[in-house]
C-alpha cells in the first residue's frame, strides 16, 4: 500500500482515487484492529489528507457503534410455568450427568 | 457456571433476551421467534453438559440458536442469495449529506432520537441478505469474535471478513438514505 496523499492540487477525486477505494475495502479490518501495523499507518497516513475518506470512516464507526448498542424493540413473552419446569428439569439432568461423567473421570 | 445449581435463573435471564434479539432479527416474524428461542432454550439447557468450552458459551449457544432458526426459515430453494460489489456500497462524495449517528454519550437524554435510530437500524438488519445479515448480527450486535462466528456460520474467518464489511457498508448506506430523506 502506498503511503503517499492524495494530490489534492491536482487530479485527485474524492472517492475515485485508487487509494481511497482500496482504504474502503479495508477499513473494517483497519477499526476492528485487525491489520499489521504497517497497513494501519498507511491509512492513518492517508486519511491525514482526505477529508472525504476521514468523513467515511467516521461514518462507517459510527453505524458500527449504533450496531453495538442495537437492541430490538419489546420483550420476549416471559417464560411460562410450564416451559419453566421443562428447563429446569433438563438443567438437573444435565447438571447430574457431568458431575457423573466427573467422578469416572 | 455449568456446575452450579445457582445459575440457573441468571442464565434464563442473560440468554433468553439475546436468542429472542438474535431469532426475531432472523426469522422475521415475533412468533417465528419466539418458538424458535424457547426451542434453542431448552436444547441449551438439555445439552448444557456438552459444553467443552464455557469461555465461549455465548458461541456455543447462538449456533444452536443458528441451526434451529434455519430449521425454521421458509427459503425457495430457487431464491438466489443476494451478493454485494464493494462498488455499489461506496459512498457518492458527490452530494451525498453527511450521516450524522448520535453518540451515545453525548446524546443519552435523547430517547426520541435514539429510538428512531433504533428502529432504522433494525429495518436496515431486516433488509440484508442472510450471509451479511447473519455476520452482522453475532458480530456487531452480539460482539463475538471473528474466530466464534466463523465457527457459529461454518464458514473462514476471511469469509466473515468479507461479508462484515460489505454488511457494514450497506448499513452505513441504509443510514446515510434515512438521513437524506429527513
Amino acid at each position: 500500500m502506498s503511503h503517499q496523499p492524495p494530490d489534492h492540487e491536482h487530479d485527485h477525486q474524492h472517492g475515485k482515487d485508487p487509494l481511497c477505494l482500496e482504504i474502503f475495502a479495508r477499513l473494517s479490518e483497519y477499526l476492528d484492529g485487525e491489520l499489521a501495523a504497517e497497513d494501519c499507518a498507511g491509512i492513518e497516513a492517508h486519511i491525514a489528507d482526505c477529508p472525504p475518506c476521514v468523513e467515511f470512516v467516521k461514518q462507517l464507526r459510527g453505524s458500527i457503534e449504533a450496531s453495538h448498542h442495537f437492541r430490538v424493540p419489546g420483550q420476549p413473552a416471559p417464560v411460562d410455568a410450564e416451559l419453566r419446569e421443562r428447563l429446569s428439569q433438563a438443567w438437573s439432568e444435565a447438571l447430574a450427568r457431568k458431575h457423573q461423567d466427573a467422578q469416572q473421570d | 457456571m455449568a456446575g452450579d445449581a445457582s445459575a440457573f435463573e441468571p442464565f434464563v435471564q442473560s440468554f433468553q433476551a439475546k436468542i429472542f434479539q438474535y431469532t426475531w432479527l432472523t426469522c422475521g416474524q415475533r412468533e417465528d421467534a419466539e418458538e424458535v428461542a424457547q426451542e434453542t432454550l431448552l436444547k441449551v439447557f438439555e445439552s448444557f453438559d456438552q459444553l467443552r468450552e464455557p469461555e465461549h458459551v455465548r458461541a456455543w449457544v447462538f449456533r444452536i440458536a443458528k441451526n434451529y432458526c434455519l430449521m425454521k426459515r421458509r427459503r425457495s430453494v430457487y431464491a438466489p442469495e443476494r451478493e454485494y460489489s464493494l462498488d455499489e456500497l461506496l459512498p457518492s462524495f458527490d452530494g451525498e449529506r453527511s450521516l450524522q449517528i448520535p453518540d451515545e454519550s453525548e446524546v443519552p437524554e435523547d430517547a426520541l432520537l435514539r429510538g428512531e435510530l433504533n428502529a432504522r437500524i433494525e429495518t436496515a438488519i431486516r433488509e440484508l441478505p442472510e450471509i451479511y445479515r447473519s455476520v452482522v448480527l453475532l458480530r456487531d450486535v452480539e460482539e463475538l469474535s471473528t474466530s466464534d462466528t466463523a465457527g457459529i456460520l461454518n464458514v473462514s474467518e476471511d469469509v466473515v471478513k468479507q461479508r462484515l464489511h460489505r454488511g457494514r457498508l450497506a448499513l452505513r448506506k441504509a443510514l446515510a438514505s434515512y438521513v437524506e430523506a429527513k
